[in-house]
């Protein structure tokens, strides 16, 4: 009886004590989301004693380990298509789909030129790194923005493709590219000459899609971080490090 | 979709391949006979640079080939000869990075074979007048045939077989740097399974053959040369 009355307290120090329950989950992050899930974590892990480790990939790689049963319990991805296609085929929680970044793209020549909008029509570099169109979003869309500039035939031949945006943004850095599309959330910490925004017009929005895996379900961790990932100091995080923010909670509209 | 052409990575893996083989029997002999026949004291310390990409992560190959085939290294020096600012995202460039990570397994078996006859056959050619020239080309490199089948098959099958180099430097260009294992990569990233699954089976099977073939020969050859008086 002692020894009953004994537990219940114990239970209740814990449950006040949220630290003490802190748990442990592995979440599957797009590449192009390495600096600022670095950040998030630290105002994550800090807050509610959870801890989060990250698997970075390009989601196209990340989506073919899930299927495989990789243990993640959350998967960030960079588009929508994967975690949509993640709920239909019951890898993810359904219902837990939200968009928590819409990804910014810019022209970057590696801060040996300045770079603005005619910098593509103007210079004709031989070779321009874009990250792989079929499996990288950012990829898609700097097609989609040679296309509307109505330059995508200078430039069919010329493009090297990179398994995702970070090898894109290396073969930019190590000079083996000239000139290069890849993620604000890459470059938002240098000079402001160093690249050019492409306005979100001359692409569709690269809205990015969180969801809760079907292995994290009861993981609270994994839970506690997507629903910290939607709000307001998660939100400030983001749109500080080179993504612009969704409008509504649930996310833009699916395209 | 040129996306779903897996003719090209085959025949531009092929034609990787041989070229690559070609240039390391030319170059990967000498080494052979110079490991085999000096006496040098520097002899393994250059068997072991030789051997280092059988160890070295290809990453760690691929990120220095990055910067020495870049416009800041040699690679670009040689490409702005003809205009070009780096030898990355070429078949050149390729090449240079699979002549690199395919040496050891040319030279390992020539040299095996070279040290295998030892110095009585050259000595007996030497008495009967051979030049030194005469006796490699005569004596020891009929002698050394199995080292030299063994080490183009070896090296012809891992330059097939290379990954990380090709995709650290390759830039994944149709018909110039998209090889067979990239062409797979990408087709299991995309879940474009059926393309996929052909040409991994493909691989298997190849690397299954490889593999028999050259144990196979190696068998036959040991055999021949205890069964000589």
């Amino acid at each position: 009886m002692l020894m009953l009355r004994f537990a219940k307290l114990l239970l209740l120090l814990a449950l006040l004590s949220g630290p003490a329950f802190a748990g442990d989950t592995r979440v599957a992050v797009a590449t192009n989301f390495t600096h600022a899930a670095r950040a998030l974590t630290t105002a994550f892990e800090r807050e509610t004693g959870h801890r989060v480790r990250f698997s970075f990939g390009a989601t196209g790689q990340l989506y073919a380990q899930i299927s495989q049963g990789a243990p993640f319990d959350a998967f960030l991805a960079a588009d929508q298509v994967r975690p949509q296609r993640a709920e239909v085929e019951g890898l993810a929680v359904r219902g837990s789909r939200f968009t928590y970044a819409m990804g910014a793209l810019v022209l970057y020549g590696g801060n040996k030129r300045p770079v603005q909008e005619g910098t593509l029509a103007t210079t004709a570099p031989d070779r321009l790194a874009i990250a792989n169109p079929a499996t990288a979003p950012y990829g898609a869309a700097a097609l989609e923005t040679l296309a509307a500039m109505g330059l995508l035939e200078t430039y069919q031949e010329r493009l090297v493709r990179g398994t995702n945006v970070a090898q894109a943004y290396q073969f930019i850095a190590t000079g083996n590219a000239e000139l290069g599309f890849v993620a604000l959330a890459q470059v938002f910490d240098q000079a402001p000459t160093d690249y050019w925004l492409v306005p979100a017009t001359l692409h569709r929005p690269i809205a990015q899609d969180a969801v809760l895996l079907t292995r994290g379900e009861t993981n609270d961790a994994a839970r506690a971080f997507l629903t910290f990932l939607q709000g307001p100091e998660a939100r400030a995080i983001i749109s500080r490090m080179g993504y612009h923010l969704p409008t509504a909670k649930g996310g833009a509209s699916d395209g | 979709m040129d996306d779903l052409n897996i003719w090209s990575p085959i025949l531009l893996t092929a034609k990787l391949a041989s070229v690559t083989t070609l240039i390391l029997m030319v170059i990967g002999t000498p080494i052979a006979w110079w490991l085999a026949r000096s006496g040098s004291r520097f002899r393994e310390a250059v068997a072991a640079v030789v051997a280092l990409p059988l160890v070295l992560p290809p990453t760690v190959l691929g990120f220095y080939l990055l910067m020495a085939l870049g416009p800041d290294g040699p690679g670009g020096m040689i490409a702005s000869l003809y205009g070009a600012r780096s030898l990355a995202f070429t078949f050149e460039g390729l090449v240079i990075g699979s002549v690199i990570y395919s040496l050891p397994f040319v030279v390992q078996p020539i040299r095996n074979a070279f040290e295998a006859i030892g110095d009585r056959p050259l000595e007996v050619a030497a008495t009967l007048g051979a030049s030194p020239w005469d006796r490699f080309w005569s004596v020891a490199v009929p002698l050394a045939r199995p080292g030299f089948l063994t080490g183009a098959v070896l090296g012809f099958s891992h330059t097939v077989g290379e990954f990380g180099v090709v995709l650290m430097i390759g830039g994944n260009i149709l018909g110039e740097t998209r090889v067979l294992s990239v062409a797979i990569y990408d087709y299991v990233e995309t879940l474009n399974w059926a393309p996929a699954h052909m040409l991994a089976a493909g691989l298997l099977v190849f690397s299954f053959l490889v593999i028999f073939t050259v144990m196979t020969l190696e068998k036959r050859w040991r055999f021949k040369r205890e069964d000589r008086p």
